[in-house]
């Protein structure tokens, strides 16, 4: 573990108020705060992995029992729209690295632009989230009252898509139950990555970033990552089940 | 520069994953797709989240994250996996 | 009987003119502070509030349990009461007490820095226990909940109509207020100390804080969803636990004791920092190996991830999880009694007084052994099987919380009051509390374990007859040890006032708290310190104060 001490200076280089604006006064020197807010910020992240694991471990139990189900189920999804929102979202972690970059090399405009293609690339992605969710409300595949199972047991398309006995069938509900909480908790998180970075925006474009204190669009960055991640493994662990032909 | 290329390779591993799930590799058909998402995971993580960059501590800490998930997982599924309720 | 305690001189001593509590004024210099120290010190109020409202039911429980018949409550009422009393002693209680009080005020200073590393994160953290707590009480207030405070599904998902969502979101935000509280610690412990405090150097209620704040941080985040997908459940009925969607009750019973189990190690280790402090400093005597000590608190945070589904061993998890479980059981007590080892061995050939913390202190070593060797025994198979879901359980985790964790807190609140207020309590008053505190525990608490081996399930409000007897032993005890525990409220509030002052170092203890004056200024440290010198060094510290002048004011 790294033990090297981190205080350096003593406290009355802080009377000479040579440190920069940034510095809050707990933290000896600029590195110290920015080392800590970092590891702060990975901490949290580790607290998302793991709240995210559980629905993963509920995933992978209920994928095992009722295998059949999740196949029919993930076959109602549309692999184009899953492909195109995972595209958005790595362009959008790439935007946002970009705009880290552009921070630490001080492009102001840089950093507003690749900040507001980040979030335009985040409301695409929400934008085709409410497209399928609106048709899997229409295709009664939500879970509750509303659920229908009709076209798992009669199918219109036998070959294709096997037709599964009442019980089987029934399952699906588990199927997208997970589904809506899952992509669901995923779309809270882009949310509230969205909103934060409305303000971001704002304070980019007051210059706030530019002056050595990137860390909030540095924090920022890993979070939006995170969230892309968590895509990364729910796209084909939703959408690609089972999709080759002749099973 | 670096950004580019790791963002050119996560588009090929999606392009990989989803050409994959087509071809019918039996009981490896999620296995090929988790390992992909793993390594387009670990891109992220390497590079855009600048880990490889970062301390051995940052290191330590995403790889304790990870570790503490996998025993979720793997003590979990050990208990469904091993009952004799027999739905595999 | 001889004492290491030394104070100024009382005719001349006054309080320091410039401390924490006094540089600012005003309710919304409190309300909005970043200083660790006053949102301790809010900590500690907002605590001992919620400490008497779950005593409160603990009373209504032993007065119910007086009588084999269920004549003082309806069962759905008696429900809702050990239901409160565990929902708030757990979340509310035991998880912040020590590390959100003593923690939050003593580990910046041990560390040699000026505050935490993320003091608003700090305050956010205190405000959501307060949200929390507004939560749980308000669920209190619309009728309770009665699904015991582990929600096990599918009682809590699909056959109660009480106010499951209020308690558990309550509980939900006090989660986040842990992991807040854990973060915090964690950063602050790598990235904040002082020059030449390397992490051996640290005291290991450092060390023991660090390792509860990994539990916080990685464990807590799973309760959140267990509680997540139990509240979709019950509202719009998702179907996840539920086995006829074809879901999985046992399911949220993982996710739930993933957390569970590692929380109470998360309630106990901190405990056992405090006990490291305390033993070493009435023994005036290093703790007995140290690194030992220092990794078996990693240890345990670690092993204690692996052992969740004891807690399940008859729910319905296959044999071979539970075999596996329990062998890992037996694992995670080795680290628990290695602490208590080195612990004993640091008192062997030590100057030994007993002042109130260390009296709290010997409670903690043999209750809490007694606790846990209880706990090993529940953790093989076959014995769990008779022993689960009895008073035997009970009695177990009440001797590790009470027991254990409750006197930890106590010594701890006991040893760094001098510290936090610059009073000392008065001490015969204090020893006699302790001593009430620990006779009434063991009426209260051992006949539980008989009368669980007898057979009395938990949680029924009615019991056969032939358990009265113990039954009433317990309740007595019951009684005898709300007056301990009441006795220190009224003293620690007098001292307030009218203790004498303590100064800069009433214990003569090691660390570098107790360089500092009593109660410590805003920004603790006046000059960086630099440390050159071991943790526990007694020797450094007698050369320090052989020709030491103690001025306070």
């Amino acid at each position: 573990m790294d033990s090297h001490a981190t205080a350096i200076e003593p406290a009355d280089v802080h009377e000479s108020h040579e440190h920069p604006a940034y510095l809050r006064h707990h933290f000896e020197t600029p590195e110290q705060q920015k080392e800590a807010s970092a590891f702060g910020m990975w901490l949290f992240l580790l607290t998302e992995i793991m709240f995210f694991g559980g629905l993963f471990a509920a995933y992978l139990i209920y994928r095992n029992w009722y295998y059949p189900a999740f196949v029919a189920g993930s076959n109602t999804l549309k692999i184009s729209l899953g492909t195109v929102n995972t595209g958005v979202l790595i362009g959008s972690s790439f935007t946002m690295a970009m705009g880290v970059w552009c921070a630490e090399m001080r492009k102001k405009s840089g950093l507003v632009l690749c900040l507001l293609l980040t979030m335009a690339l985040g409301l695409v992605f929400l934008g085709v989230k409410y497209f399928e969710y609106k048709e899997k409300f229409e295709l009664h595949h939500v879970p509750g009252a509303d659920f229908s199972i009709e076209k798992f047991i009669h199918p219109d398309d036998p070959a294709k898509n096997p037709p599964l006995g009442p019980d089987m069938a029934a399952k699906t509900q588990v199927y997208f139950s997970l589904y809506f909480a899952m992509t669901g908790m995923h779309a809270l998180h882009m949310i509230i990555g969205i909103s934060i970075l409305v303000f971001l925006v704002v304070r980019a474009r007051q210059g706030a970033y530019i002056n050595g204190y990137v860390q909030p669009i540095e924090y920022f960055g890993l979070y939006w990552h995170f969230v892309d991640i968590v895509w990364i493994f729910l796209f084909p662990l939703l959408y690609l089940i089972n999709r080759h032909p002749g099973r | 520069m670096t950004y580019l290329l790791i963002f050119g390779a996560l588009l090929v591993g999606t392009a990989l994953t989803v050409g994959a799930a087509f071809v019918d590799l039996g009981h490896f058909n999620p296995v090929v797709a988790i390992l992909i998402a793993c390594i387009k995971a670990v891109l992220v993580i390497l590079f855009f989240m600048h880990v490889f960059y970062s301390s051995r501590l940052m290191k330590l800490t995403v790889a304790a994250g990870f570790f503490t998930f996998l025993v979720l997982i793997t003590m979990t599924l050990s208990d469904y996996l091993s009952r004799a309720w027999g739905l595999w | 009987m001889s004492t290491i305690v030394r104070l100024p001189d009382q005719k001349v001593a006054t309080l320091p003119k410039r401390t924490f509590l006094n540089s600012e004024y005003g309710l919304k210099s409190w309300l909005l502070t970043g200083d660790h120290k006053r949102i301790a010190i809010l900590y500690l109020i907002s605590i001992t509030f919620f400490f008497f409202i779950g005593g409160a039911f603990a009373a209504l429980i032993r007065l119910e349990l007086l009588t084999p018949q269920p004549d003082l409550m309806a069962s759905d009422t008696y429900n809702k009461m050990f239901t409160m009393h565990g929902i708030i002693m757990v979340f509310l209680f035991l998880v912040p007490s020590v590390p959100a009080t003593i923690g939050n005020f003593v580990i910046p200073i041990m560390v040699g820095a000026r505050d935490l590393a993320f003091p608003k994160i700090n305050l956010l953290s205190w405000y959501l226990y307060i949200f929390a707590g507004c939560f749980t009480l308000s669920a209190l207030v619309l009728g309770g909940v009665d699904s015991g405070w582990t929600f096990t599904t599918p009682l809590s998902t699909h056959y109660l109509n009480t106010h499951v969502v209020t308690a558990g979101l309550g509980v939900f935000i006090a989660g986040f207020s842990s992991i807040f509280t854990g973060l915090n610690f964690i950063v602050t412990i790598h990235r904040m100390r002082a020059p030449g405090m390397t992490w051996f150097r640290l005291p290991l209620f450092c060390w023991s804080h660090y390792a509860a704040s990994i539990l916080m941080v990685l464990g807590t985040p799973v309760l959140a969803i267990s509680l997540v997908l139990v509240i979709l459940e019950r509202t719009i009925g998702i179907g996840v636990f539920d086995p006829a969607k074809g879901g999985d009750p046992i399911l949220f019973q993982h996710l739930f004791w993933f957390y569970s189990h590692p929380a109470v190690y998360i309630m106990i280790l901190p405990g056992m920092g405090v006990i490291s402090e305390v033993i070493s400093t009435f023994s005036r005597k290093r703790v007995f190996g140290y690194t030992a000590v220092a990794f078996s608190s990693v240890a345990i945070a670690l092993f204690g991830f692996f052992v969740w589904a004891h807690h399940m061993l008859i729910m319905g998890i296959s044999n071979y999880s539970a075999l596996v479980f329990s062998l890992l059981t037996m694992l995670v007590a080795v680290p628990s009694a290695i602490k208590i080892f080195n612990w004993a061995a640091t008192l062997y050939k030590g100057s030994i007084t007993f002042e109130t913390p260390m009296l709290y202190a010997f409670g903690f070593m043999g209750l809490f052994t007694i606790g846990g060797m209880t706990g090993v025994f529940l953790g093989s198979l076959g014995m769990d099987i008779q022993l689960t879901e009895t008073y035997f359980i009970v009695a177990h985790f009440h001797f590790v919380m009470v027991g254990g964790m409750l006197m930890a807190f106590l010594a701890g609140v006991h040893f760094w009051w001098p510290k936090m207020t610059g009073r000392m309590y008065p001490e015969g008053l204090s020893k006699l509390a302790a001593l009430v505190t620990f006779i009434g525990f063991i009426l209260t608490f051992f006949p539980q374990f008989i009368v669980g081996y007898l057979g009395m399930p938990r949680r029924y409000h009615a019991y056969p007859p032939e358990f009265q007897v113990l039954n009433v032993l317990s309740t007595a005890g019951a009684t005898v040890l709300g007056i301990g525990y009441l006795l220190p409220m009224l003293y620690l509030t007098w001292s307030l006032k009218y203790g004498a002052i303590a100064g800069e170092n009433p214990w003569q203890a090691t660390g570098l708290e107790w360089q500092i004056q009593s109660p410590p200024l805003t920004e603790n440290f006046t000059v960086t310190p630099i440390v050159d010198y071991e943790a526990y060094d007694y020797e450094w510290l007698a050369n320090k104060t052989k020709h030491e002048v103690t001025t306070v004011g």
